[in-house]
């Protein structure tokens, strides 16, 4: 087998298991969009800020140290104990709910009936708030997110690649991980919206607000309950990205990857969102690698964008978005 | 009582039709042209100009073909950073090759190169609308940012991928460069944003903007009675790149003076323009002035209070300043959606009935 077709399938191979980590960051978009007609901007600084939140609270930082300092002078930083992570996990996903909950309480309840792009607007604005927020209460230096996954190149991708073609593939042990709780999140999620009395709500939601309402299902309850989701969502996403590139503001870009993603696969469609980020994660890959001597380096910052630019020109609603009808 | 209308009588149709149609306005504006060319020039010092004056006039230019696209004619776009940076680009390359080229003419050129661009990257709007143009916008932004920092061409094969603006005269006064003073500079953004404004309001009352607006209301609706959606959206592209580039051109010439693309034009020049239109209010020239005005000079005083009153570590600051402009946003957006304008048109309500409500 040549060797070039072998480095491009280890590229692939890599685009994958990246495409995986983009289409964790969509779906949370695509839940609050579905639910709520929301273009959640924040998505990514969500990411961010569960990351922030789970590394502090697993190391026993003080929160608002840096700004109690500044007002009072003291030099506090640390309580001096760490949790467990399972214990940290828990406690993010509290704030994280409570977040949803003060989400819905303070901006999204005064803003129902507005038009789309004014709750779009309140969420680049929530993006904002969200990153000074984090930034105050946990500091903005870069920290270390361990939350005792395996690092490093796997062992038994390649001996078994070895076996097989001479030539080992290296896959980093921690994004096979990621892509493995990636799958389960999106299988429980799918179960979730299926099988249990607050999915089906949520799904009526989905389709008809009014309709919903009208059987008697309580609309603020299903956006705390969708944003808290996306909360969750977000943790997961930003633990993975964390683990294998710290905990910094450049997570919260993550979220710029996932809008192509978004629109390759449409605003509505969870199974969109989980092929759309593989399409994207396998193309960008594939096209740095066969381009790079041709173009140069770094086009992944664009390469999504443009595809799904190319494509949205051929198809307007996304490869499984509901069709556009228009009426006058 | 203050603010009155009655007794303004109109006699002929251009009068009515006029910009300000109320004297008091119209006293207003001439007031606040004549205190801007005539007045500021003598006072105005480096500190002023560098922190507020000039990054205000600037951004206004920017906000007024921002709001062009998404308030008058409904085209959410993202991509105004990339935009900016192609007028800063266009305006480094053509007043390097032609260095005898006036500045002036650097400018509205780097303008027209920029609407040329904005109307490729336009082209889009034709198939898809709302959020999936605002994603598809993105891409004009990270494609252009990636192809001004990786191409040497474009920065002159400079060493430092920085593009650097050289000196260049203005009636025999320099106007950019290191030998500049803040009055040739401040002149010359002022003077651009003036007819920037005019070409702005005249452009959009006239069939141009109602087109525009027809589109923004609906655009099936307004393709049925005969708008021709090609025209209308491509154009709005094209003038709103067109104000944009001119402003990016000034902010690298006049304001930054050196350059580089990743670093000062990046995705959150975007946001800021965008925050700008909605915050002043979407579809309203006096908007874009009112946007750009609060949020180029709120920072400075959240600086100044926090940093030099209150003696705050600068990261905190920093930290709790982007705080405090999403809450705004949030606030605004709940408190009063239709921005600053609508805010100014309750005022003017008020005014016209003070002291007596009822």
């Amino acid at each position: 087998m040549p060797d070039t077709l072998l480095f491009a399938m280890e590229a692939a191979l890599n685009g994958l298991t990246a495409g995986v980590m983009y289409a964790l960051v969509a779906l949370g978009f695509v839940l609050i969009f579905k639910a709520s007609g929301i273009f959640n901007f924040s998505q990514g600084v969500m990411a961010l800020f569960a990351a922030l939140t789970l590394v502090g609270l697993q190391t026993g930082q003080i929160p608002f140290s840096h700004l109690i300092n500044a007002i009072f002078g003291t030099r506090m930083h640390h309580f001096g104990w760490t949790l467990p992570t399972v214990v940290a996990i828990a406690g993010t996903v509290v704030v994280m709910v409570i977040f949803a909950w003060a989400v819905e309480r303070f901006i999204f309840r005064h803003l129902v009936n507005q038009e789309p792009i004014i709750l779009f607007m309140a969420t680049i604005g929530l993006a904002y708030f969200l990153e000074g927020f984090g930034d105050i209460m946990w500091g903005a230096e870069v920290k270390r997110l361990d939350v005792g996954l395996p690092q490093g190149m796997s062992g038994p991708v390649d001996d078994l690649t070895f076996a097989w073609f001479g030539y080992g593939f290296y896959m980093d042990r921690l994004e096979i991980w990621a892509a493995l709780i990636a799958s389960l999140l999106v299988i429980s999620l799918v179960l979730f919206s299926q099988y249990t009395k607050q999915g089906r709500a949520l799904r009526a939601v989905a389709d008809d607000h009014q309709a919903a309402l009208s059987v008697g299902i309580s609309l603020r309850f299903i956006w705390v309950l969708v944003w808290s989701l996306a909360g969750i969502v977000a943790l997961v996403a930003g633990m993975m990205w964390g683990a294998k590139s710290g905990v910094q503001f450049s997570l919260s870009l993550i979220a710029l990857k996932a809008l192509p993603v978004l629109i390759l696969g449409g605003f509505t469609s969870i199974p969109g969102a989980i092929v759309g980020g593989l399409i994207i994660g396998v193309g960008e890959k594939l096209f740095d690698f066969f381009m790079q001597p041709i173009v140069g380096g770094a086009t992944e910052n664009w390469f999504a964008y443009m595809l799904a630019l190319a494509f949205l020109l051929f198809r307007p609603q996304g490869l499984f978005g509901e069709k556009i009808i228009e009426r006058v | 009582m203050i603010y009155r209308e009655a007794g303004d009588f109109k006699t002929s149709y251009a009068a009515d039709n006029q910009t300000f149609p109320l004297r008091g306005d119209r006293l207003a504006y001439y007031l606040a042209v004549i205190f801007a060319l005539g007045v500021v020039p003598f006072f105005i010092n480096d500190y002023w100009a560098n922190a507020i004056v000039i990054p205000f006039l600037i951004y206004t230019i920017a906000a007024l073909g921002l709001n062009i696209l998404i308030g008058y004619c409904g085209q959410l776009s993202l991509g105004t950073g990339a935009f900016m940076a192609t007028g800063a680009y266009a305006a480094f390359k053509l007043t390097t090759a032609f260095p005898s080229l006036n500045i002036i003419f650097v400018i509205i050129l780097a303008g027209v190169v920029t609407a040329g661009v904005g109307v490729a990257f336009g082209l889009p709007s034709l198939r898809i609308k709302g959020f999936y143009l605002a994603v598809a916008t993105l891409a004009a932004q990270f494609f252009l940012i990636w192809l001004y920092t990786r191409t040497p061409w474009f920065f002159n094969y400079s060493p430092t991928g920085m593009i650097s603006m050289p000196t260049r005269e203005l009636f025999g006064y320099p106007v950019t460069g290191a030998s500049a003073t803040a009055v040739s500079g401040y002149l010359l953004c002022a003077v651009f944003l003036i007819a920037s404004a005019w070409l702005a309001r005249n452009l959009t009352r006239g069939t141009l903007g109602r087109q525009w607006m027809a589109i923004r209301d609906m655009d099936i609706a307004a393709e049925i009675i005969g708008v021709n959606p090609l025209r209308a959206k491509l154009s709005a592209f094209a003038v709103s790149s067109f104000l944009v580039g001119i402003s990016g051109a000034l902010f690298f010439t006049v304001y930054l003076g050196a350059a580089e693309a990743g670093e000062s034009f990046g995705i959150d020049k975007s946001f800021l323009v965008l925050f700008m239109v909605i915050i002043g209010g979407l579809g309203s020239i006096l908007g874009s002035f009112l946007g750009a005005f609060l949020l180029v000079v709120g920072p400075v005083l959240l600086k100044i209070l926090l940093v030099n009153n209150l003696g705050w570590p600068t990261d905190v600051a920093a930290h709790l300043e982007i705080m405090i402009i999403g809450a705004l946003i949030i606030l605004f957006l709940v408190m009063e959606p239709h921005g600053l304008t609508a805010l100014w048109r309750t005022i003017k309500e008020k005014l016209r009935l003070w002291p007596f409500p009822h």
